[in-house]
């Protein structure tokens, strides 16, 4: 009796919502064709002009290509595996009012097209181009300009963003968002891109396995880059230059800053690198140029840094007394005002075999190392670090009397901090060759101009 | 020192203001101008002055020929330049001021204003000093053809800062001249007056950074720049050399006060009071002297 009640009262609900399933189809088919297509060409002027109808139409694993002209139409939703691809020219705009294009499915590609003006929210994440939760996407040749965030990846797997340039907006920190922003991602490979003007260039969030190579990101209002509790991640061949703070990772373990540059980055809290519990990872062949400070490690614990060049910085490596099992072996040290820096008498990382351009000991045995160990933290730099505003004194003579004093009979610098075999020699590093193409459309390093999206 | 109480120096320089005077035309020639050609002659030819070039050009010579380049070269050159100049000029300028003193005091007994007669001491005090400066700096980097736009810009620099500092510290040699009569005590003074500046200052500073870090020091600390020639000098250089390290919070506080074209506007107004203050002085107990 009971179970009979029940089995009634659900066959008149699965009625009732059929019926409505079939009128809204029945609407839906009012407006747009049925059937779907494998390729679709949107153009201004064509039977098709309005990429949401494309979309609407278009089968799983179909093409839409968009012909050039300016498209501003509401948020583009893609929710099957399709291909848009921009001729040159084509342009959604997004009047400064909204997003571009939102993706759900898998198995999306995006190519060709210039993203513009999404002007800017602090009420949503509103990014050009925002991927949820799909895997196998590809984001390639496009030109993303004045967007808030320019690509939003989450719970992404497996994507390539590459070759595009992106221009953020104008303005402060809080006008403008992330150029690529990953969260919560896995195997997502970003390279040969440019961009530039955005809060921070590129941020990996809660993202694995991702790597970054060959970008060029300058001009950003925080961070180059930015990543935290990004595990296994590589950073290869990049170039940060002139980032408001530099670049700056954090919570991080195994990761990988392998051949990078990081110059130009100044101001009173930038750093070419700052590492901030980072462990068990590798700064390996990277050149630190003209930062006001090259690297710090801060709560970093084993890692190793090896093969960099850090000249014509203000500090260029600051190794606080909270890192631990660090090594720093094999790097070049010149022109910096001060080689090294801490904050503490203790230190418990170990240095060996790097080269000091201040170093002036001797090499009896001839074995390539000095025979006297070299104390990099100069007194003065310790001076500093207790009393900032004593900056005022650099290069003055009682700057250079202290740490005369102090390395005849060194009892105030940390005693364990010393390179107990300094490289007599400048080693012979690999030249660093890094970096997209550059924003003027010149060749850089990598020399892949064919790379380069036809429009630049 | 033989030379400058030789007879044949004031013989000199008094055959000089002579024919000056006598010009055949009857105009009534410049005082300061007089009095400072016959200083310049007679200083050009010091060997002192000379040998203070040919150290100075020695040395840019040298770190050059090391560092490669002339901003090189200038940027090692800059201790030597803050400690250097304001020595010699100290220095020279106290045994200046008692080797002239009797040609001064024949001067006075003729009908010039005492103010112009001083002007006339003091360029010729300054201006041999600041050309031997000049030319020591410059020869090597322009016979080495170093003078790209980024070493002009800094040797500018240099040559202003010297410049600067020889005319506030010459000023000061004859203020302490006329002042102290005793000319051991007198080169001590001034010896003591450059001690200070120079070296004791900045350990004072040192000290009171690190005794008052608790405290926000940066706006004091810039006064403290400011209250020495030699530390406004050194500041001045120093953002032109190290921009990337000085911006720190102090560096940045520094580089926004002392830095870029304003910052230079400032370092060159303090350091024109660093002479005004000195030459007022020296010219006020100068006219009330009783010789």
């Amino acid at each position: 009796m009971c179970a009979g009640l029940v089995r009634v009262v659900v066959s008149a609900t699965a009625l009732l919502l059929g019926t409505a399933a079939v009128a809204s189809a029945q609407r839906d088919t009012a407006r747009v064709p049925v059937s779907s297509d494998t390729l679709i060409d949107v153009s201004p002027t064509g039977p098709i002009r309005r990429v949401t109808d494309a979309l609407a139409r278009v089968a799983d694993g179909g093409r839409i290509r968009i012909a050039a002209g300016v498209y501003r139409e509401p948020t583009l939703v893609v929710e099957r595996p399709v291909t848009l691809d921009g001729a040159k020219g084509a342009i959604l705009d997004g009047e400064g009012k909204r997003g571009l294009l939102v993706v759900r499915a898998p198995s999306v590609t995006v190519r060709g097209l210039v993203f513009r003006n999404t002007g800017s929210s602090q009420t949503e994440d509103r990014a050009a181009v925002r991927f949820f939760e799909g895997a196998d996407c590809t984001v390639e040749h496009n030109r993303f300009e004045d967007t808030f965030f320019a690509l939003l990846l989450q719970e992404m797997q497996r994507c390539v963003v590459r070759h595009n340039v992106m221009r953020g907006m104008r303005g402060t920190q809080s006008r403008t968002a992330n150029g690529v922003h990953l969260w919560s991602s896995e195997g997502v490979v970003v390279e040969d891109n440019i961009i530039s003007g955005h809060r921070d260039g590129i941020y990996f969030e809660f993202a694995s396995a991702s790597v970054a190579r060959r970008n060029t990101v300058t001009g950003s209002l925080r961070y180059g880059l930015h990543f935290m509790f990004s595990d296994d991640c590589r950073y290869e061949a990049n170039r940060f230059e002139a980032n408001q703070a530099g670049v700056a990772v954090m919570y991080a373990k195994r990761v990988h800053v392998v051949g990078n540059i990081f110059a130009r980055n100044r101001g009173s809290a930038a750093y070419g690198l700052l590492l901030k519990d980072i462990n068990d990872s590798e700064v390996r062949g990277n050149a630190f140029t003209d930062n006001t400070v090259g690297v710090v490690l801060e709560g970093s614990n084993r890692n190793v840094v090896r093969d960099n060049r850090f000249e014509a910085n203000g500090w260029g490596l600051r190794l606080l007394a909270n890192a631990q099992d660090n090594q720093v072996e094999g790097n070049l040290f010149a022109r910096n005002l001060f080689d090294v820096g801490t904050n503490s008498r203790s230190s418990y990382s170990t240095m060996r075999g790097n080269h000091w351009d201040r170093y002036r000991g001797y090499d009896l045995d001839r074995d390539g190392a000095g025979d006297v160990p070299y104390a990099p933290v100069r007194l003065f730099a310790l001076v500093v670090e207790r009393a900032p505003a004593a900056l005022v004194l650099v290069r003055s003579l009682v700057a250079g009397a202290l740490d005369l004093a102090e390395r005849v009979a060194p009892v105030l610098t940390p005693a364990t901090l010393i390179d107990p075999a300094p490289l007599m020699r400048r080693p012979v590093l690999a030249p660093v060759q890094a970096g997209a193409l550059s924003l003027d459309g010149r060749v850089t390093l990598t020399g892949r101009r064919e790379a380069a999206p036809e429009e630049f | 020192m033989s030379t400058v109480q030789s007879p044949v120096w004031l013989g000199a320089q008094r055959a000089t203001l002579e024919t000056s005077v006598a010009t055949p035309s009857g105009r009534t020639p410049s005082v300061v101008a007089a009095v400072f050609a016959a200083q310049w002659r007679e200083i050009a030819r010091n060997r002192w002055v000379l040998a203070y070039a040919i150290v100075l050009l020695l040395l840019t010579e040298a770190l050059f020929q090391m560092g490669g380049s002339g901003v090189r070269a200038l940027t090692s050159l800059l201790n030597l330049v803050l400690l250097l100049v304001p020595l010699v000029t100290s220095v020279f300028g106290v045994v200046y001021w008692y080797a002239a003193r009797e040609f001064t005091e024949l001067l006075l007994a003729q009908p010039v204003a005492r103010r112009r007669l001083w002007w006339g001491l003091y360029l010729g005090l300054v201006v041999p000093l600041v050309a031997a400066f000049s030319v020591g700096l410059t020869l090597p980097l322009v016979w080495h053809r170093a003078l790209d736009a980024e070493t002009v810009r800094l040797l500018a620099l240099y040559l202003g800062v010297g410049a600067a500092l020889t005319a506030s510290f010459g000023a000061a040699a004859l203020w302490i001249g006329v002042r102290q009569d005793d000319r051991l005590r007198g080169l001590g003074l001034m010896l003591g007056l450059w001690f200070s500046a120079a070296l004791a200052y900045d350990g004072v500073v040192v000290w009171l950074a690190t005794a008052f870090s608790d405290w926000p020091l940066e706006r004091p600390m810039l006064f403290a720049m400011l209250a020495n020639p030699v530390d406004l000098a050194r500041t001045a250089l120093v953002l032109r050399l190290d921009s990337a390290a000085l911006m720190g919070y102090t560096g940045a506080v520094m580089a926004r006060t002392l830095g870029g074209g304003p910052g230079l506007a400032v370092s060159a107004l303090g350091l024109a009071l660093w002479i005004a203050g000195p030459v007022w002085l020296a010219v006020r107990a100068f006219r009330r002297k009783d010789f």
